[in-house]
């Protein structure tokens, strides 16, 4: 890519491509009023409102949540700007970042909705098929394009795929949700978790190079979490729109459109078995190639991304603000240009404030010579492109507005999913219990400890695993336990989870109080200390453990459950009434769902 | 000078203002803090920092500012702030309680006057007291008894300006919710007329109905409301001035949505 810096603040990036359509918020706002009349049936009508990214919300018909898309992630300052003040219009005042690269506005009156998809279309962007049985967001490592182990730049097919499928007749009624992940290596990507996974590779025929993909299908998380498989050695990009169209088209056809709880396409994977899959897709493939009476392309936008440092804000006399080594050690990643960095700006469960979104976006124009941002997978942000010389200064305004937590990289930023925040089926407060676990560890200095930089926390409400709680080197998902009679949340406990080659869903080890949690891991991190060796992580040492090939005094997953057993039993809701409530909460605890709207 | 357009409408444009600044006959009235207002202020304001009307509401408090301010029964009185117009707003709405017919609300704050390069100084005008009389103007005003006695009537609507979080936690049942910063519009401390009509199309509030609004305590946020409803001309709306600190102390009835953790949901 080619660098020229030239020292002037540029003019603010715009995305280039406009995915909204004006007239849907006004459909959206008709729409609304029909249902409210009883003219429109609610399920048509909820169909139609998931269609147009807009989910329920917990215990009320009266508030939705708004799903909007960051196709790629990328993000730019202005619909920064322009989210910061519809989060404060419309919503509670902060917006959030999800782990599938969207920003969702929650406790939006329905009403209003429409209002925040005209306001969206201001700065191109849209909620349309964030939700529903639609192609998700699609999304693109946050390194792509400055990632040292890719082999090429996959923004712009990743980009180019979400063009092609958005409003795209055939993926207005699938079965079920289906989501593209494209990566620029194994580290860097989840691709073996979704439907389609994409890896960059290159393939050398006589002398000529040629760019294609690793292609992985049928991966999922859920209550039954599947890893995907590979498709073939090497899919050509020419043949990329091709496989994604026959790999929808059999699921269209084939999925199953009756039984809503087990109908993602790993389910199909699973039942047909994967090769006769893999022989479908191959035909199917040859069929959708053959029947294309004109030549489909996807319109990849290749040129090359302009990169130009803004003026230097760094002041040389200004000292080492206060806490920057950990900061950069524990939130900043060099990229493959050399001089250039990528800052990971690490949130509490993705959480952040209108205000700290206008600062987000001025630090973006201050700071990024890419001008824009991109939105990562643990409900963070990335901003790329900060040269060498304008870290300190740029550590400096992120502190200034509460955005310099560290541990970015590491185990210390824990996911965790809505949880009963607001959504419908969640049975725990698995949002606030991530916020805990991360103070907990930031007071540790946990973000510090290279042995624990590997590792993952990742926490989900319920067994749905939104919050991708399977793929954690230590996930939790939410349920109630009972002592007596009385019920306290209590969490399944996953250990050993991996998204990158080996990719590996973790296994379930204990349940665990929602009081205990916290003990729980620090009591692992215990036992890990005391029995490593030299050289080793926790996630490699949790990894020989559930796999029985550890040889120090923990040998397997039932030494850890003995080494805990002591810690999760139920107090007497006398002695410790604490115990009996979830976080967030001063009652004791029952659990409450509504209706899902998963399979909707 | 009001006349000139929409009379009933209680709001200035603030081109207008700024062709009309040098006339002496209108009382330009700044209610940020007085230190804020030395340093500088629209040309030819005077200050009355909100804490003093808060002070003290009662009608003879508020005739006294006025009178103290130069304000008689016909002098033009225009009020700004430099807090999205919710402090102007309460100020405004105090003045025609006590039946001043020539008050309006600039339509930008001082930070926004600003932006637009018009005139600042920081010269303090002389202030020659005037007479100012007492009309109560009761329409306007909505106490804890009539709110509760009109609540359930069909054509009264009850809107909590407070943010949305606060709302959800606790509001008076049957309140709409239309948080204060879903008032404003770029470089405006209100939407466009077309932007709120739009806003009560969506919400099914007719425009003819009985409209009481309220906030957390002193009648700032939904002041704004009040004034944003007026500014589309609607023609009944009442502020319940002492709000939602008030209700809660008189122990009147509470909703709230239960059994969710929305707070959990905030970055703050
Ligand atoms: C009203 C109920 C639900 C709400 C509010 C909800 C919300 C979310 C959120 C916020 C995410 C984060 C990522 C994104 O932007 O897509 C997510 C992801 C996800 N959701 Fe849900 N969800 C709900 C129901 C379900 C159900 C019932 C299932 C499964 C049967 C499910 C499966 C998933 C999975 C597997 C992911 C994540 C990760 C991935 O595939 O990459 N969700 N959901
Ligand atoms: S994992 Fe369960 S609780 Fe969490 S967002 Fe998904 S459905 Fe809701």
């Amino acid at each position: 890519m080619a660098q020229q810096l030239r020292p002037s603040k540029p003019a603010d990036k715009q995305s280039k491509i406009d995915w909204s359509r004006k007239q849907e918020a006004e459909n959206f706002a008709e729409t609304v009023k029909l249902f409210r009349q009883g003219k429109i049936d609610p399920d048509m009508f909820r169909r139609f409102r998931l269609q147009h990214g807009a989910y329920g919300t917990r215990m009320t018909d009266d508030y939705a949540m708004v799903r909007i898309k960051v196709p790629a992630g990328q993000v730019y300052p202005n619909q920064l700007e322009k989210i910061a003040q519809l989060s404060e219009m419309y919503s509670i005042g902060s917006a959030h970042f999800s782990t599938r690269e969207n920003i969702q506005l929650h406790w939006v009156i329905l009403e209003d909705v429409s209002e925040i998809m005209q306001s969206l279309s201001d700065v191109g962007m849209t909620s349309r098929e964030a939700c529903g049985n639609t192609v998700r967001n699609v999304m693109c490592s946050p390194m792509s394009g400055v990632c040292k182990d890719e082999i090429f730049d996959t923004t712009p097919y990743a980009l180019a795929i979400a063009r092609f499928m958005l409003r795209n007749p055939i993926c207005q009624g699938l079965p079920r949700k289906f989501k593209f992940n494209f990566t620029c290596c194994e580290k860097h990507g989840m691709i073996r978790i979704v439907d389609v996974g994409l890896l960059p590779q290159i393939q050398e025929i006589d002398g000529e190079k040629r760019k294609g993909f690793k292609i992985f299908l049928g991966g999922g998380l859920g209550n039954r979490s599947f890893v995907g498989h590979q498709l073939e050695d090497f899919t050509p990009v020419e043949d990329l729109l091709y496989t994604s169209m026959a790999v929808i088209r059999i699921f269209d056809r084939m999925g199953d459109r009756k039984n809503l709880s087990r109908n993602r396409m790993r389910y199909l994977v699973n039942d047909l078995g994967w090769e006769k899959f893999q022989n479908l897709v191959l035909k199917e493939r040859a069929v959708v190639k053959a029947t294309q009476s004109v030549i489909v392309k996807l319109n990849i936008d290749d040129s090359v991304n302009e990169i130009q440092r803004p003026i230097s804000v760094n002041d040389e006399s200004a000292s080492v603000p206060d806490g920057y080594a950990r900061w950069e050690k524990t939130n900043v990643e060099k990229q493959s240009q050399s001089g250039f960095n990528s800052v990971f700006i690490g949130l509490e469960a993705g959480d952040i404030t209108a205000n700290q979104l206008r600062s987000v976006a001025e630090i973006i124009r201050d700071y990024s010579a890419e001008g824009f941002a991109r939105n990562g997978f643990s409900q963070n942000i990335v901003i790329r492109y900060v040269h060498d010389d304008d870290l300190k200064s740029m550590y400096s305004r992120l502190l200034e507005t509460g955005l310099a937590k560290t541990g970015s990289l590491t185990m210390a930023s824990a996911v965790g999913c809505s949880g009963t925040t607001s959504c419908n089926l969640a049975l725990t407060n698995s949002h606030r219990l991530a916020k805990e676990v991360q103070r907990k560890f930031l007071e540790l200095n946990y973000d510090d400890d290279d042995d624990l930089k590997d590792s993952t926390v990742k926490i989900s409400g319920c067994p749905n695993s939104c919050g991708q709680h399977q793929i954690a080197t230590i996930g939790f998902y939410g349920g109630g336990g009972r002592h007596g009679t009385d019920m306290f949340p209590n969490y399944t406990m996953s250990l050993g989870g991996k998204f990158d080659e080996d990719a590996m869903l973790g296994h379930h080890t204990a349940r665990v109080p929602v009081k205990r949690i916290i003990p729980v891991i620090l009591k692992i991190i215990e036992l890990f200390k005391e029995n490593k060796q030299s050289d080793d992580t926790l996630a490699k040492w949790i990894d020989r453990v559930v796999s029985g090939n550890e040889s120090s005094k923990i040998t397997c997953v039932d030494d850890i459950k003995k080494a805990i057993a002591p810690l999760i039993v139920p107090p007497n809701i006398e002695d410790e009434p604490d115990f009996y409530m979830d976080y967030g909460s001063d009652t004791n605890y029952h659990t409450v769902t509504g209706k899902g709207e998963c399979a909707a | 000078m009001c006349s000139m357009i929409d009379s009933d409408i209680p709001i200035i444009n603030s081109k207008l203002l700024r062709e009309k600044i040098q006339q002496n006959s209108i009382r330009i009235v700044d209610v940020r803090r007085e230190q804020e207002y030395q340093q500088s202020h629209i040309t030819n304001a005077v200050n009355l920092p909100l804490a003093k009307l808060l002070a003290d509401d009662s009608s003879e408090s508020i005739q006294k500012i006025a009178q103290d301010l130069g304000i008689s029964d016909e002098t033009p009185a225009v009020i700004y702030d430099d807090t999205f117009g919710a402090l102007s707003s309460r100020v405004v709405w105090a003045l025609q309680y006590i039946g001043h017919k020539d008050v309006k609300l600039l339509d930008v704050t001082f930070s926004q006057w600003k932006d637009l390069g018009y005139e600042i100084s920081t010269e303090v005008p002389e202030i020659e007291t005037a007479i100012h009389s007492v009309k109560i103007n009761p329409e306007i005003m909505a106490t804890a008894e009539y709110l509760e006695k009109v609540k359930e009537n069909k054509n009264v609507v009850i809107i909590d300006n407070r943010e949305r979080l606060n709302y959800l936690e606790q509001h008076i049942p049957g309140a709409i919710n239309i948080p204060y910063r879903t008032l404003a519009s770029d470089g405006k401390i209100l939407r466009t007329k077309e932007g709120m009509k739009t806003l009560l199309k969506n919400r099914g509030i007719s425009e003819d109905a009985e409209i009481i609004t309220y906030c957390g305590s002193v009648g700032t946020l939904s002041g704004l409301a009040y004034y944003a409803l007026k500014s589309i001309g609607v023609p009944n709306v009442k502020l319940y001035v002492h709000s939602f600190k008030e209700w809660k102390s008189l122990e009147k009835p509470i909703d709230k949505q239960e059994n969710a953790n929305y707070w959990d949901l905030s970055a703050e």
